[in-house]
């Protein structure tokens, strides 16, 4: 479980986040939504560290993350794995070395051990006889894919995805969407998921919050969305001309 | 004058963070190996056929500059050697290296940080600063001198060929140059020149990429300020080291 209390965060003295307090469940799929710019991003990297916050609490568990100094976040760190929005994958590594990177890295195994937890992730993330091929060479899919392979290495704890979908097509979009699930049932993980995609947000929404213009507006599961009366939420939601027309068939 | 101190404590924070304890030392190992390929094996190259026809510049103007009778021949090898052992082999190569070696770092560093693979490190609980840029430094730090040494015996052969091909010095003549009143500290001169060049060119490289904030212009525009900052600062120690090094 991960636990943020009153958290601020402001770039050049232009406030970001306000006053964000939330709980993100384990075993779950918690998404953040919310229109580019309303400082998801931020909120996500603020809570794994990756931006300092001016105020507020983030707990892991009953750690507090954000009082902790480099080596003692290291601990936790180790327990999180992170798909970006553009998958960060090692260009000079190939897909094989990628995901063994954390394993050489922090994994006390022997290199048939780790080949054998390589191949094993590739596989549960269905990349199949391309263990030699680099970044450059995979599509956009294969990429979030390999990416995902990378962020379960090490069994982790907490999985962070940010945009997990973004300039995927449908199909593959929701694939991974299916995969992030799966995986966060399977190892009971705290997943968080910054999204826009309102098809991710139906699919595997158990946890909602949204967020505008840095302020946490609502919160709930998939079932409350559609009858919220959040009217920022109900301009996000009924954005696009196909969701207008079914709300207006409903109604 | 607060923007400059700004980012020189940037930069000192930055060797600060380079400069800790390595996660794993193996992991390590391994990336200054693929560092010497890279930054260091890769040079070689261009150092020498820069050296040669550097050498070759310097007998022929050496020798049309000194026709006087009064001046014996064998001063020409002696002005080849010593040009290539005080300043072309340490200087004149930083500043070729500072093209080609501080482009390559701002651009790859600056890369990883735009395409959040610096985050990745991070969140993965690596010390990304440490990880990416101490085995650079190992690297350079280590075989620069290599390429100086590679540069100054290039260098003094390229002399040797276009002095006696052009029929202004005699073989013989140039090699009794080339010994005459051979100071050996001058090597030891211009290693140590070569070695504070080396953390030169790959620190500020460094650091112009690993801050990068924004795009691919933002990459170029760190390219080209590691390359301008680092020549800078290159002919400012050579000044200072000069001074006292030889003074």
């Amino acid at each position: 479980m991960i636990r943020v209390q009153h958290l601020c965060k402001s770039f050049n003295g232009k406030a970001v986040l306000s006053d964000i307090s939330v709980t993100f469940e384990t075993g779950k799929t918690n998404l953040i939504i919310g229109r580019s710019g309303s400082g998801k991003t931020v909120l996500l990297k603020s809570i794994v560290g990756l931006h300092e916050v001016e105020s507020g609490e983030i707990w892991f568990e009953d750690t507090l993350f954000n009082k902790l100094d480099f080596k003692d976040k290291k601990k936790i760190r180790s327990e999180m794995g992170m798909l970006f929005q553009g998958s960060a994958l090692f260009d000079s590594l190939t897909v094989e070395q990628n995901v063994r990177f954390p394993l050489d890295m922090f994994a006390d195994k022997n290199n048939d051990e780790k080949e054998e937890r390589v191949n094993f992730c590739l596989k549960r993330v269905n990349i199949i006889n391309a263990n030699k091929l680099y970044p450059a060479e995979l599509s956009g899919g294969m990429k979030k894919r390999v990416a995902i392979a990378r962020a379960i290495a090490l069994n982790p704890k907490y999985l962070f995805c940010d945009e997990p979908n973004s300039g995927l097509d449908p199909i593959t979009a929701i694939l991974i969407d299916e995969l992030i699930k799966e995986l966060t049932e399977e190892y009971s993980m705290t997943t968080i998921i910054n999204t826009h995609d309102m098809n991710s947000v139906m699919e595997i929404g158990e946890k909602i919050i949204f967020i505008s213009d840095g302020v946490k507006n609502w919160e709930g599961n998939k079932d409350e969305i559609l009858t919220s009366d959040c009217e920022s939420l109900n301009d996000f939601v009924f954005a696009n001309a196909l969701a207008k027309k079914l709300r207006s068939t409903a109604n | 004058m607060i923007g400059f101190l700004t980012q020189f404590g940037r930069y000192v924070l930055l060797l600060k963070k380079v400069f800790s304890k390595p996660e794993k030392r193996v992991v390590y190992y391994k990336q200054t190996m693929r560092e010497f390929v890279n930054l260091g094996l890769t040079s070689i190259g261009i150092i020498a056929i820069i050296s040669f026809f550097m050498g070759a510049v310097i007998t022929l103007q050496t020798a049309y500059n000194t026709e006087n009778p009064i001046y014996p021949k064998y001063l020409i090898g002696l002005g080849c050697r010593d040009s290539m052992i005080l300043e072309f082999s340490s200087t004149i190569a930083a500043l070729i290296l500072a093209g080609k070696v501080g482009s390559n770092i701002a651009a790859e560093i600056g890369t990883m940080r735009v395409t959040e693979q610096i985050d990745a490190l991070e969140i993965m609980g690596i010390n990304s600063a440490s990880y990416l840029i101490l085995p650079k430094l190992i690297a350079t730090l280590l075989f620069n001198p290599i390429l100086t040494l590679i540069a100054i015996i290039v260098g003094i052969f390229g002399g040797g060929i276009a002095g006696t091909l052009a029929g202004v010095i005699t073989t013989e003549n140039f090699i009794y140059g080339i010994q005459y009143a051979f100071i050996p500290y001058y090597i030891t001169y211009s290693l140590i020149k070569t070695v504070v060049f080396a953390f030169i060119i790959t620190s500020v490289s460094a650091f112009q990429g690993y801050y990068v904030e924004g795009g691919s212009l933002e990459v170029g525009r760190a390219s080209t300020k590691a390359v301008v900052f680092s020549s800078v600062l290159i002919l400012l120690f050579n000044v200072i080291l000069t001074q006292l090094l030889l003074s």
